[in-house]
């Protein structure tokens, strides 16, 4: 018997939950990309923590918390360039705050308003996909195009632990390797599909290995470190862009709230489990190895907090002051063109 | 003017739209090189090139949900599945991604492609090959269904399809595909979408009928006096020509070829119903495949709407 190939499934953190660094991976960052990543985890946090209260007061509906996993979030979408394309699960708060996506917009399409998922003319953010790893053949369908274009672009898609699961996963990452689309696959492996472990998703000991049957390159990163994310997403956009192919990327994170606020996540998982993850989240090292390097002060975070507070309910105020939607709009966007029939129910119902 | 077949009138279509704009690609099983398992795009592949007559992995998931990506990104994919049954496996991409991103996004994405897929029984294939499932299709809000007939109104409404800004479901009658030949003009034509065609025209009989069954229909009007019209498109469809031809007639009958239960005749009927009701004479009758699973070949034609069963139908109208 011989050997054909072998694989080797790599694991890459550059900042421990000490705040100590591996001077040996650390890219070339220097204090104002980590002062950009403190301030968009917390932005990102803000946003996430008012959407929670805002859902308790019935002012939104049910959401999906990004709490614990901010680092995956905001270190990948940072690592993008605007003319990338984005392909987001429901769980993507963190990713559209770090583009910049309007917040008021996120909390209008949680408030159940589709006008909210309208990106902004030239935001190549596709609508948050609602059916489990769907968004997956997408990106690779788009990756493809701008391959075939002779764009320099990448498309990027997030889904999460369960969403590799689907046949989408396989079909989406399969023609991804075969057309060689400059396609990122950014897993956030938050151990729980709602209440269903990481380890009943599948029989492998990591989901990144999944890639090298796909034939190309797969990591395992620590997701609660926003530096590790932030330079294996670089570094695999960076090869997407000059023709090296997709990459799949697990970022090993952890969902520290419930699967959205209809859930109940003590029904199934231990208050100690949690409570071990809640040490590890991603704000704490960050903090401690900016403190070591003198880039943070407990003032200097009360300051941007409070910013973020402003900021986001200012957002909040401008959301919940938009004015309702037009019930054409249901026809309206159906087709390019109204058929027939449409103009004909528009009529009857006096929209 | 030169004679061509379904296969070929479609073929011609694919390659002048492929001329004309270079973002339009051929996406699929067996498409490249084989020419797909019914030789619809031989020859495209020598003509084009590698990289805009693509076969695929074997997966119609993945087929359908790359063209939601390629077609969101501005490329125009005509992606082949080899046969309607497998579409199947694509339903999820058509129906919560394709057909709705445009509305999910109110117009900042959109979808142009076309899915082209033989349907129907006739030709005695193996399970699946032979489904009808127009109807399931045509619930679905931001997808379009068309069904050509003939040689000429394939090139012309898949021309229509492939420049459509929306995702298009192009379902071809296998059982035609080269057993009809008609006059096909060589330049490029266009069919409009939701526009029905008289295919011919009568004074006592409405008959609606599409894809084969528009042939089943018009053998057996010999003897009516019928007006037969070929809706072309099932989403959306021509209802003012379907209710203005009622109202002259006083008569319906529907033919297809998939179940009655849920079929497309039933929305023909309710719409007469609810728009021509004082001008009805008879009952609408609809001619249709039985409530069941599309049989295996040995069973075929006792499935298929027979041409005695639409002159019955014709004869039913014509007691009132």
């Amino acid at each position: 018997m011989t050997t054909i190939e072998t694989s080797e499934t790599r694991y890459l953190q550059v900042i421990n939950e000490k705040g100590e660094e591996d001077p040996s991976v650390m890219p070339a960052l220097f204090e104002a990309d980590f002062r950009r990543f403190f301030e968009t985890i917390v932005l990102a946090r803000t946003f996430n923590q008012r959407a929670l209260s805002l859902q308790r007061e019935g002012r939104i509906g049910t959401y999906a918390s990004i709490w614990g996993q901010e680092a995956s979030q905001t270190g990948s979408a940072l690592a993008l360039s605007a003319e990338d394309w984005i392909f987001p699960s429901f769980r993507e708060s963190g990713v559209l705050v770090a583009r910049g996506y309007p917040m008021w917009m996120l909390y209008r399409y949680w408030a159940g308003d589709e006008r909210g998922m309208s990106a902004p003319e030239g935001m190549n953010i596709f609508p948050m996909s609602v059916p489990v790893g769907t968004q997956i053949p997408h990106a690779t369908g788009a990756a493809w195009a701008m391959k075939l274009k002779g764009h320099k672009k990448v498309a990027a898609v997030y889904f999460g632990d369960g969403g590799s699961s689907k046949g989408d996963f396989h079909e989406g990452l399969n023609f991804a390797g075969v057309f060689k689309a400059p396609c990122v696959f950014l897993c956030q492996n938050n151990q729980w599909a709602i209440s269903v472990p990481r380890s009943s998703q599948t029989a492998a000991k990591t989901i990144a290995q999944k890639a090298f049957a796909y034939g190309f390159e797969g990591i395992q990163v620590d997701g609660n470190d926003v530096v590790a994310v932030y330079k294996a997403v670089k570094e695999a956009s960076d090869k997407a862009r000059s023709g090296g192919g997709p990459t799949l990327i697990e970022c090993f994170t952890y969902r520290l709230d419930d699967h959205t606020t209809a859930d109940d996540a003590s029904r199934y998982r231990s208050g100690a489990e949690v409570e071990e993850w809640k040490a590890k989240e991603p704000l704490i090292r960050l903090r401690l190895f900016m403190e070591k390097k003198g880039w943070w002060t407990k003032e200097y975070e009360d300051a941007f907090m409070k910013k973020a507070q402003d900021t986001v309910d200012a957002e909040i105020k401008k959301a919940e002051s938009y004015g309702a939607p037009d019930p054409a709009d249901m026809l309206k966007f159906t087709y390019k063109e109204l058929s027939a029939r449409q103009a004909k129910e528009l009529k009857e119902r006096g929209w | 003017m030169v004679k061509l077949n379904i296969v070929q009138a479609i073929n011609q279509a694919l390659g002048q739209e492929m001329e004309k704009d270079p973002d339009v690609i051929v996406i699929g099983e067996d498409v490249a090189k084989d020419g797909g398992v019914f030789r619809v795009t031989q020859g495209l592949l020598e003509k084009f090139g590698a990289d805009r007559v693509i076969d695929t992995p074997l997966a119609e998931l993945g087929i359908i949900g790359a063209a939601v990506g390629l077609a969101a990104y501005g490329m125009k994919p005509v992606a082949e599945i080899q046969f309607m049954g497998f579409t199947y496996a694509g339903l999820e991409q058509l129906f919560s991604h394709a057909s709705r991103i445009r509305s999910r996004s109110r117009g900042a994405f959109s979808c142009p492609m076309v899915v082209r897929t033989p349907y129907g029984i006739g030709i005695k294939p193996p399970e699946l090959h032979s489904e009808s499932p127009e109807a399931l299709f045509a619930h679905m809000p931001g997808l379009k269904v068309v069904i050509p007939s003939n040689p000429y109104n394939a090139k012309g409404l898949l021309i229509s399809a492939i420049r459509d800004p929306d995702p298009v479901l192009f379902m071809e009658p296998s059982r035609l595909y080269r057993s009809i030949k008609s006059e096909v003009p060589e330049e490029a034509y266009s069919i409009p979408l939701g526009k029905a065609a008289v295919f011919q025209e009568g004074s006592e009989i409405t008959v609606v009928a599409w894809g084969t069954m528009l042939h089943k229909a018009a053998e057996a009007s010999e003897g009516f006096d019928a007006e037969i019209i070929d809706l072309q498109t099932i989403r959306p469809f021509d209802e003012e020509a379907v209710v203005n031809s009622v109202k002259k007639t006083g008569r319906l009958v529907v033919v297809h070829e998939a179940p009655g239960m849920c079929g497309f005749g039933a929305e023909v009927a309710a719409l007469v119903a609810d728009e021509a009701f004082g001008y009805l004479k008879a009952p609408v009758v609809r001619v249709t495949a039985p409530d069941a699973v599309v049989p295996m070949a040995r069973l075929e034609d006792y499935y298929m709407p027979e041409i005695d069963m639409i002159k019955k139908a014709f004869e039913r109208v014509m007691q009132y």
